[in-house]
């Protein structure tokens, strides 16, 4: 959980994404964040993200990044 | 008679394809008939109101109808601006003392927004102004008084300084462009364009006249589907999209995770890029997946309103290739210049000069930044002949072919967005605690870096230019120095910085 905060921090330092739970639906995560979103989850996890995992809910918060990181690490 | 009015393409379109759609979102569509009645009623409520030759702010979301907007404000004899609803209050500001409009339309949302602007002019509603009725023999009038080189438009782009520029076209160069262009992109009446662009960029005319001069379809494609590669094939297929002018990195957005493995935007026979490198091996797998479609690369400054210059690709290429940019449209002109304003031997770089009816008129009350790149074509000696200075530097490979070899300056392209690094820093230097601020680029990772120098966090100083920077210019890194790297000049020594981020 604390590399997934430390990640979204070096996007947006500003932002307390401990508590928010609307990432995607306040655009505070854009267009502009998510390729480098996914590559630096994907770097840091050392997994590789299927497309149909890239939906909004899966990226609405930081603890809903956390359930997708886990769920793909079981599967491996 | 040949044509002198964008507005023509919508007249000779009308009755022709009256109830087709010509412009939709996700929720709305507007027929030709719907673009044509309404564009003309706000054409003869502006000019009721006593606006003549001067710019209309159109301040509203992207959906159909800010585009009926744009030529409803042609139709009174004004030239539109459009403005980003999402744009921060200080740079709207901005824009708005270097215009000083005297009317402004919105929607219903936007309207709120505007009121707790500094502005003191007329705002009027959209839905409102369209009630209007029309005045044939008003619209008639300001017709016969409008000549091709009238402004049409004006479109803000960066400025190092830290204050935009107003770029203003008029319709000669407008259709100029919109003719040619088609020709290469091959637009007909079946044309389904997915625009992505946004509409206060030049960007979006690939679009927005095409679909006039043939009784094309544009689909507005929501923002938030560039995050979600799959629910964006689904909404290009569902539209039956064929046709895309899209900014590189919402391509290779869809290519990079692997979207094609899942599905195929089934329609898809042109596909129109411009604006930054498309890396090889992205491009690979897009040609892969869509063998039969067309790709063509495009290349052209807003200065001379558009695209200048296109390749269509026709062989492989290797990934340290870069895709050329070919060659110019019918009836414009690429001179190459050295630094001596000479014409540089076969294979060496110059700088990219533009000449043709396509440049436009020049920055929007700004004479000194007009006639610094707006210049007599040097090697004309016998009659006055502006070329556009682009600021490019291009070469000629072994084919012919023109290639965009780099900036001579600090300006970049970021998610398809033209940024002067230094109007970045300006904004930078205005929060009161930083002492010292310089940005940088990462062309491989597209990551906008800004260091600086003070005793504020990183936090505050992400904040404080959210709200006042676009967000396409706000840095994707923030790093906080002790002391700023100084040339022996004295000034910010980028190289190094530039080095020491190299080397993390």
């Amino acid at each position: 959980m604390d590399q997934i905060l430390e990640i979204l921090e070096g996007l947006h330092p500003e932002v307390d994404f401990e508590t928010c739970r609307t990432l995607i639906d306040d655009k505070i995560i854009d267009s502009f964040d998510i390729v480098t979103l996914i590559s630096d989850l994907s770097e840091e996890f050392d997994i590789s993200i299927p497309v149909e995992e890239i939906v909004p809910e899966n990226f609405n918060s930081a603890k809903a990044i956390h359930t997708l990181i886990e769920r793909l690490l079981e599967d491996e | 008679m040949m044509q002198n009015n964008v507005l023509e393409y919508l007249e000779n379109i009308v009755d022709k394809v009256p109830d087709k759609i010509a412009y939709a979102d996700e929720n709305n569509g507007a027929t030709f008939k719907d673009v044509f009645d309404k564009s003309r009623a706000i054409g003869t409520f502006l000019s009721k109101q006593g606006y003549n030759k001067e710019p209309v702010v159109v301040f509203m979301g992207k959906h159909p109808d800010a585009i009926i907007t744009f030529y409803g404000v042609i139709y009174s004899g004004c030239y539109y601006v459009p403005i980003d609803e999402e744009m921060p209050r200080h740079r709207i500001e901005l824009i708005f003392q270097s215009l000083k409009p005297r009317a402004v339309i919105c929607d219903a949302d936007t309207i709120n927004t505007i009121e707790k602007f500094d502005y003191k002019g007329n705002v009027y509603q959209y839905d409102d102004v369209i009630k209007t009725v029309v005045d044939e023999s008003i619209l008639a009038d300001i017709r016969y008084r409008q000549i091709d080189t009238d402004p049409i438009y004006i479109v803000f782009t960066s400025g190092s300084t830290g204050i935009p520029k107003g770029v203003v076209a008029c319709h000669r160069s407008v259709i100029d462009y919109i003719e040619n262009l088609s020709d290469v992109l091959k637009i007909n009446e079946d044309t389904v364009f997915g625009n992505q662009t946004p509409l206060y960029v030049d960007a979006c005319l690939k679009e927005l006249y095409p679909t006039l001069k043939y009784g094309a379809t544009t689909y507005i494609i929501p923002k938030s589907l560039f995050m979600f590669p799959l629910k964006l094939v689904e909404f290009l297929n569902d539209k039956k999209i064929n046709t895309v002018c899209w900014v590189v990195s919402a391509l290779t957005m869809i290519s990079a995770f692997g979207t094609f493995e899942k599905a195929l935007p089934e329609y898809l026979r042109t596909v129109a890029f411009g604006s930054e490198v498309f890396p090889i091996k992205q491009f690979k797998l897009w040609k892969k997946n869509l063998p039969d479609a067309r790709f063509i690369n495009l290349y052209g400054p807003t200065e001379c309103t558009g695209m200048s210059c296109y390749y269509e690709v026709n062989r492989d290429f290797e990934l340290d290739e870069a895709i050329p940019i070919g060659r110019p449209f019918k009836n414009t002109d690429i001179i190459l210049l050295d630094d001596e304003d000479k014409q540089p031997k076969p294979g060496e770089n110059g700088e990219i000069c533009i000449r043709g009816t396509g440049l436009t008129l020049g920055y929007y009350k700004n004479f000194e930044k007009t006639n610094e790149v707006f210049v007599q074509n040097p090697l004309n000696t016998s009659y006055p002949e502006l070329i556009y200075r682009t600021g490019d530097l291009g070469r000629y490979n072994e084919h012919g072919e023109l290639i965009f070899v780099s900036r001579k300056d600090n300006q970049i392209k970021h998610m398809g967005h033209r940024i002067e690094l230094g109007e970045i820093e300006v904004v930078a230097n205005m929060q009161p605690e930083i002492k010292s601020a310089c940005c940088i680029f990462d062309e491989l990772k597209k990551k906008i870096i800004l260091y600086y120098v003070g005793d504020i966090t990183k936090a505050e100083v992400a904040s404080f230019l959210k709200q006042k920077l676009p967000r396409y210019m706000v840095p994707n890194m923030i790093e906080k120095l002790d002391n700023m790297p100084l040339t022996s000049n004295g000034k910010i020594n980028r190289v190094l910085l530039k080095e020491s981020y190299n080397r993390k």
